[in-house]
């Protein structure tokens, strides 16, 4: 077994989780920042029954469903694949 | 307008029925095949991936989610939508850092994760701290929330309501463990799901299925105000401190944890938090609709003067739109998404008591099947009980708190001790203790001293902590307790330990001599 590969892969994996994290920690907080800050930019209407903080917000559920389907789509490919190696070099 | 809530209604009492009668169902039939403690805490490990993900939001999505929310959009427009959102946001991480390393470490609760790599006594019962704390506020808050429901949905007393909701949850959980448990989630999810869903196009069908005519219709009724923040979050570190106790907290939940052992491997729970991810996020989104079609078609008056926080929006609305048929079902799904949680954490919490407390600190790890389950379906019995007892000494109280201050324990004693086990070389059994009693004190303390308790309940002029909301101070001091804790008395063999399974936690116990993983952990299981 080599280790070092183990530790690639594992430092693949955290790379991916800690970024991934930090994205939507950013997005959700500057939501809820912008909403505690500005909230007459938030009402600026974009058309007659949206405003920018509804659109925002709804855009914050979208983003969260984005940045799951990136991980799912990279763990899938890349990091399964890794592990199966690691499996068979045993 | 006239609404026959409150009364004895056939129709919903119907579907009620017939969603016990199914469920029960289910139960007997998991009860043949609940024969070791694998199938009573895990199901067998048998739960597909998109069974997983409909059950975890089955698990997740609350009376508080559903009722709650629709009711603060109704009453409060864009500010009730700032909880839809916090709502959804930990999932993603609960994906990135938890669930596959839980999946690969643990057995069947989330201690089992800590207690790889750490010491088994120390590190259980402080885990057991934490869980049970959020296990019992969250489920105070359910039972009085039922028992208010019900009050309101079926016109039965308050004590009968939550005697029923304890009687038959006991039932799903004592004799068909968690693949009755999964299954009631399951079809609570797909019942919620689907009425919320057909509820919101009731809606859009008035306003030509374009939601923006339905926004526009509520601006021109009540104000542009009702499209903006408004008066909720005033407080900028209140609300950051809230989004942080909701987005870790949720990452923090016992009974959402356990469900992740449910799977065969860490691949399928991976999976299955992205079917969960996309069925609640899907579901806070038409809580938008809900929310404003309550208020534009019911009435903000009408909805608060039945129930002065609004929890009525999503039924009466149901019967502004599909009558008397479409309320009774609408209020089924409503009963059946409380016993669908309570079951969870009843589960949940039987665990913690059985497999943390009894099995691997009392007896040593040293418990046969038999007794393995005769344990666990005490501690069933007592959970029950005890949330029956709960749920009637709180009658008339104001628990609306209670859910968020499960959050904030979650996000502060399980959520930092866990994230580091699995992510920190240096974690100290000392260091994960610590944090984790810390986390728990600070959050009830700073919530005791907050003016949720000191000004909305006990009536006092002013609060010592002037946060309503305890996770901004609790969540990073729980972090630093650990660290600061670990740093300061080293142990090179956890740190070893540590190093040893980071293969486990990637590709998951390998099989040894045929069977069950290395002796790590769950030695008491053969």
């Amino acid at each position: 077994m080599s280790t070092s590969s183990l530790e690639a892969v594992s430092a693949a994996r955290w790379r991916i989780a800690i970024a991934l994290t930090v994205a939507m920690m950013a997005v959700y907080f500057g939501f809820i920042l912008l909403v505690a800050f500005n909230k007459p930019l938030l009402g600026t209407l974009l058309a007659r029954g949206l405003s920018l903080g509804m659109l925002l917000g709804a855009l914050v559920i979208v983003v969260a469903w984005a940045l799951t389907w990136i991980y799912v789509r990279w763990a899938n490919t890349h990091y399964d694949a890794s592990l199966e190696r690691l499996r068979e070099r045993r | 307008m006239t609404s026959v809530l409150g009364e004895p209604n056939a129709i919903a009492i119907t579907f009620f029925l017939v969603f016990i009668l199914l469920s029960l169902g289910i139960t007997v039939w998991a009860s043949r095949k609940t024969r070791t403690a694998e199938h009573f805490y895990a199901a067998g490990r048998s739960i597909t991936a998109f069974q997983n993900g409909l059950a975890l939001a089955g698990d997740y999505m609350s009376a508080a989610s559903f009722l709650g929310i629709a009711g603060l959009v109704a009453t409060s427009g864009f500010d009730g939508l700032i909880y839809s959102i916090g709502w959804l946001v930990g999932w993603p991480i609960v994906m990135f850092l938890i669930a596959e390393p839980l999946r690969n470490l643990g057995r069947y609760t989330f201690a089992d994760v800590l207690a790889a790599r750490l010491r088994q006594t120390p590190i259980r019962i402080a885990a057991s701290i934490g869980a049970l704390a959020v296990i019992a506020f969250y489920l105070i808050a359910q039972m009085v929330g039922a028992g208010n429901l019900i009050r309101l949905l079926f016109g039965l007393p308050y004590e009968a309501a939550v005697v029923i909701v304890g009687a038959v949850m006991l039932a799903y959980v004592l004799f068909g463990g968690m693949i009755a448990t999964t299954w009631v989630q399951i079809v609570k999810a797909v019942m919620l799901l689907a009425g919320a869903t057909l509820l919101a196009l009731l809606v859009l069908s008035r306003f030509g299925f374009n939601p923006l005519a339905l926004f526009a219709r509520a601006s021109d009724m009540y104000g542009a105000g009702v499209l903006s923040p408004g008066r909720l979050v005033n407080d900028p570190i209140d609300a950051v401190s809230l989004g942080l106790a909701l987005m870790l907290g949720t990452a923090g939940l016992p009974h959402i944890l356990m469900r992740f052992y449910t799977v065969p491997d860490a691949r399928t729970a991976r999976t299955s938090v992205g079917y969960a991810t996309a069925f609640i996020g899907f579901f806070y989104l038409l809580t938008f609709v809900l929310g404003f079609g309550a208020m534009v078609i019911i009435g903000r008056d009408a909805i608060t003067g039945i129930d002065a926080g609004g929890n009525m929006a999503a039924p009466l609305l149901a019967e502004g739109v599909g009558g008397t048929p479409f309320f009774g079902f609408i209020s089924a799904v409503a009963f059946a998404t409380i016993l669908a949680v309570v079951a969870g954490l009843t589960l949940s919490g039987a665990a913690t008591l059985s497999h943390d407390l009894w099995v691997n600190v009392v007896r040593g790890a040293r418990a046969d099947q038999r007794e393995q389950l005769v344990v666990a379906r005490i501690a069933t019995v007592l959970l029950a009980v005890v949330s029956i007892v709960l749920g009637i000494t709180f009658k008339g109280q104001n628990v609306a708190y209670m859910v968020g201050l499960a959050f904030a324990i979650a996000a502060s004693a399980n959520f930092p001790a866990l994230v580091l086990s699995i992510f920190w070389r240096r974690l100290t059994t000392a260091g994960a203790q610590c944090s984790m009693i810390a986390g728990t004190v600070a959050a009830l303390l700073l919530i005791y001293l907050s003016p949720t308790i000191q000004v909305d309940i006990l009536h006092n002029a002013d609060a010592s902590f002037p946060l309503r909301n305890p996770g901004i101070v609790s969540i990073p001091l729980a972090f630093a307790v650990a660290i600061v804790v670990s740093l300061a008395r080293p142990v090179a063999q956890e740190a070893k330990r540590f190093g040893d399974l980071e293969r486990e936690l990637h590709l998951g116990a390998e099989p040894v001599e045929g069977r069950g993983r290395p002796a790590i952990l769950g030695a008491g299981d053969r």
